[in-house]
């Protein structure tokens, strides 16, 4: 792709460097002469955005681990302190917490431009492969980041991952183990923790080297999704995406900087400025924004799959949505990468996106919360008034025999006459059975549209009877409701479906529009590209 | 961005018809405090009078372990001393809190009404000739004394349940200082055994005590009510500036960095303009 190389060194000390180590050669062939296609647009500037995003993560991050203390006792007291004393520290730290959810927002938009283009298809699916070892990376690092700062987020976090990781057969155990430096997760978690933030970014550096040299290998893809064919079909990578890059960049940057000095707790959760409280459970524990699909799917299964608890299915589920996107390449059975040309897919594609981001809605959702309903939550009231009341002590032999015990009682009242019963337990085999003889029966329904309202109605009608009932016999119904679980499971199985299903046999059987025959054709309108 | 997925992922969810459980409390109630617009800063006698409250109520029972005395007179803190040029006189006076333009800031160490703050404070500290446990008056660079020795002691002088620290305090709970604001005036007046009803807390019943009756704290300027009102939003911005010292530093330096980016921008899409201007794309 890259062809033979065109520099030419033009100083003797260029020359002697030349020969010796060609990297200005390297460095000019890459990213100076590098033919590039001349219809690439906005969206692929995003590698540009992720390369800048790597590099902040790093300075900032060097600095910081300059002023952190990874203690169990000491740490979010050190954020503290390099917040408040260390000259321009808030900034840091701000950038370096907002920079982490610049950089997933930059990877996902990158991600789904490689999605909707078929920039996973041969000859680029170790790029495609490389790419998605960068995003695991990067999950790895932000979770493994989030945990730092000591907070109740950071280590409610930590423990319930390093938890499921414990649901695997086999090794789950071990490697939980392994992460928590013990049973469970302290100052050896913290330490461990904070050793690999430190050494992952440098692996995905390293990683990224691969990328950007499969991608010069490969070439670049197109929003046209045609092989670059001729010089006409391309530009010089300087100044014509250098200059797109940087523009785009700034644009990026701009958004980053209003987060930063705006409102830089906007991303985060209140809790994590809470110090971590290991006896202490906050009501709700959610990742990061940029995890929440993941944590969506993995709390989909709430159901065992035959010999698979739900637990484990949710596991294996979460990282089948990551490792799915490995396969990819093979999955997608269309020769038409771009699908600007596969008008099914890409109303496939346009679902799959907003299944992604109600997916991520869902991860911050109480699971049990209710979409929709067929009816409002109703109870009957039964009660006596007027009657006869008697108690009787019920003495079962071990706490075993308690419910036959009560059950026998209460048929024996109901025998002897007794219009209603209640059966109140005070120890493992003892309690009391009141009942009811004569008087008329009354019931009431009442209605509400939470179990909260439904609560206070019933409270209600029985401060209106008041005394005149003895005791209320009250049957809760629960309408048939689609809660965010539900909904999850439904988001996850088109979620499965669009790569497993729907892209293997669209790929056979959709009837592509007509693709251009060169990258030039449509952009120059048919005629030959004039000196440029 | 969370919010706005889950603002857009809510408008489609919503469409469906949503009920959700009310188990956090209530809303915050709307209060224009000075520091919420993007230009907004502190309102520094709001802040020294928060100080004042948190001194002689709050403190009693809550740390605020991450800020030090000599925080107060640093530059961004309510007790900052400037010297400024008199207009008629000409003679240097000096001047509380950031003056509107020029003025020289006075080192914390110089800084009289800290030293004086701190100097009130009693510390325990080791006596260095004998190690044993001794009283000293507090240093500007003393951290906030703590009121129990530590949290057990905190917990068991306060039915179980240990004051959280208020370093943070806004930054920690959804709402901000609207919510602190909104808690100390919304307690109803209900008592159950230790616990107190106050509808802006989560659950509803929280061990603290109503901690601001109307009087309590005596300010020195005649001109602000001594009410409870006064006193929670005082210590709300207060709190405020203790979770955030830096915001006006921060929205200042912002200021610069997003013209600097505009232009940045513009000038570079004119350059992007200039290198395509031939090449069909």
């Amino acid at each position: 792709m890259s062809g033979p190389s065109t520099y030419e060194p033009k100083s003797g000390i260029t020359r002697w460097l030349d020969r010796r180590l060609p990297i200005i050669r390297l460095a000019h062939d890459s990213f100076v002469a590098y033919p590039t296609p001349r219809n690439l647009n906005y969206w692929w500037t995003f590698g540009a955005m992720l390369s800048f995003c790597l590099i902040v993560q790093i300075v900032t991050g060097i600095v910081l681990a300059m002023h952190y203390t990874p203690h169990v006792t000491m740490a979010f007291a050190s954020v503290q302190r390099l917040e408040r004393d260390v000259p321009f520290g808030w900034l840091i730290q701000n950038i370096h917490a907002v920079g982490a959810s610049m950089f997933f927002l930059a990877v996902y938009i990158h991600m789904f431009r490689g999605l909707y283009y078929g920039s996973y298809k041969a000859p680029r699916e170790l790029l495609w492969i490389l790419g998605c070892v960068i995003y695991l990376l990067m999950v790895a690092t932000g979770f493994l980041g989030y945990t730092l700062p000591w907070g109740q987020m950071s280590f409610w976090g930590a423990t319930v991952i390093t938890n499921l990781l414990g649901a695997l057969p086999l090794i789950g155990e071990s490697i939980k183990n392994w992460l928590m430096g013990g049973f469970s997760v302290d100052q050896p978690t913290i330490n461990r923790f904070f050793s690999l933030h430190y050494l992952l970014p440098f692996v995905i550096a390293g990683v990224v080297g691969l990328h950007v040299w499969a991608l010069h290998e490969a070439g670049q893809n197109n929003p046209v999704g045609v092989d670059v064919k001729s010089k006409a079909d391309t530009v010089p990578f300087t100044p014509h995406a250098t200059i797109k890059d940087l523009f785009a960049t700034t644009l990026f940057v701009i958004l980053f900087a209003v987060f930063v000095f705006y409102m830089p707790d906007a991303l985060g959760h209140a809790d994590n400025f809470i110090p971590a409280d290991p006896l202490k459970t906050p009501p709700e524990i959610v990742p990061e924004w940029y995890l929440l699909p993941f944590y969506a799917i993995l709390r989909a299964f709430d159901f065992n799959i035959g010999p698979i608890d739900s637990k484990l299915a949710g596991v294996l589920a979460m990282f089948a949505a990551i490792g799915v996107l490995f396969v990819l390449p093979w999955l997608d059975t269309s020769r038409v990468r771009s699908m600007r040309y596969r008008p099914i897919a890409r109303q496939f594609f346009v679902i799959f996106a907003v299944v992604c981001f109600a997916l991520g809605w869902c991860g911050g959702q109480n699971p049990g919360n209710i979409l929709l309903k067929a009816g409002p939550f109703s109870a009957t009231l039964t009660w006596v008034e007027g009657g006869q009341v008697a108690e009787r002590p019920i003495q079962a032999d071990g706490a075993a025999n308690w419910q036959d015990a009560a059950n026998a009682a209460e048929a024996q009242a109901r025998a002897d006459g007794a219009s209603m019963t209640a059966v109140t337990r005070t120890g493992a085999a003892t309690g009391i059975l009141r009942s009811v003889t004569g008087g008329s029966a009354q019931t009431r329904t009442v209605e509400g549209e939470t179990t909260d309202y439904l609560e206070t109605h019933i409270t209600e009608v029985k401060e209106e009877v008041g005394q005149a009932a003895p005791f209320y016999n009250v049957e809760r119904r629960v309408p048939p409701a689609f809660t965010v679980t539900n909904f999850s499971q439904v988001l996850t199985l088109y979620y499965f479906l669009f790569f497993l299903v729907i892209l293997p046999i669209l790929g056979l059987r959709e009837r592509p529009e007509r693709v251009p025959d060169t990258i030039a054709k449509p952009v120059t309108g048919g005629k030959a590209q004039g000196a440029s | 961005m969370l919010r706005a997925i889950s603002a857009a992922a809510a408008l489609i969810v919503v469409g469906c018809g949503v009920a959700l459980a009310a188990v956090h409390g209530e809303h915050p109630e709307e209060y224009p405090f000075s520091f919420e617009s993007p230009v907004g800063s502190y309102d520094m006698a709001a802040v020294q009078r928060g100080f004042q409250v948190y001194q002689q109520v709050c403190s009693s029972c809550h740390s605020m372990d991450h800020l030090a005395y000599r925080h107060l007179g640093e530059e961004g803190g309510p007790f900052s001393l400037y010297i400024v040029r008199n207009h008629e006189t000409g003679e240097p006076e000096p001047h509380v809190g950031r003056p509107e333009h020029g003025g020289t800031f006075v080192e914390v160490t110089e800084n009289p009404y800290v030293r004086a703050i701190a100097a009130g404070v009693t510390i325990v500290d080791i006596d260095p000739n004998s190690g044993q446990p001794a009283d000293r008056p507090g240093r500007i660079s003393d951290h906030f004394r703590r009121p129990f020795p530590n949290a057990i002691a905190a917990a068991a002088s306060n039915g179980g349940a240990a004051p959280p620290d208020l370093s943070v305090m806004t930054s920690a709970r959804h709402g901000g200082a609207r919510y602190v604001r909104s808690l100390l005036m919304g307690y109803d007046g209900q008592v159950n055994g230790t616990l107190h009803h106050n509808p802006y807390f989560p659950g509803g019943w929280l061990a603290m005590a109503p901690p601001l009756v109307d009087g309590v704290v005596p300010y020195s300027d005649p001109e602000t009510p001594q009410t409870v009102d006064q006193y929670a939003t005082d210590v709300a911005t207060f709190l405020q500036w203790s979770a955030d010292p830096h915001m006006e530093q921060r929205k200042r330096l912002g200021v610069v960095v997003l013209a600097f980016l505009a232009v940045l921008a513009g000038l570079l899409y004119l350059a992007y303009k200039q290198v395509w201007r031939n090449e069909s794309h």
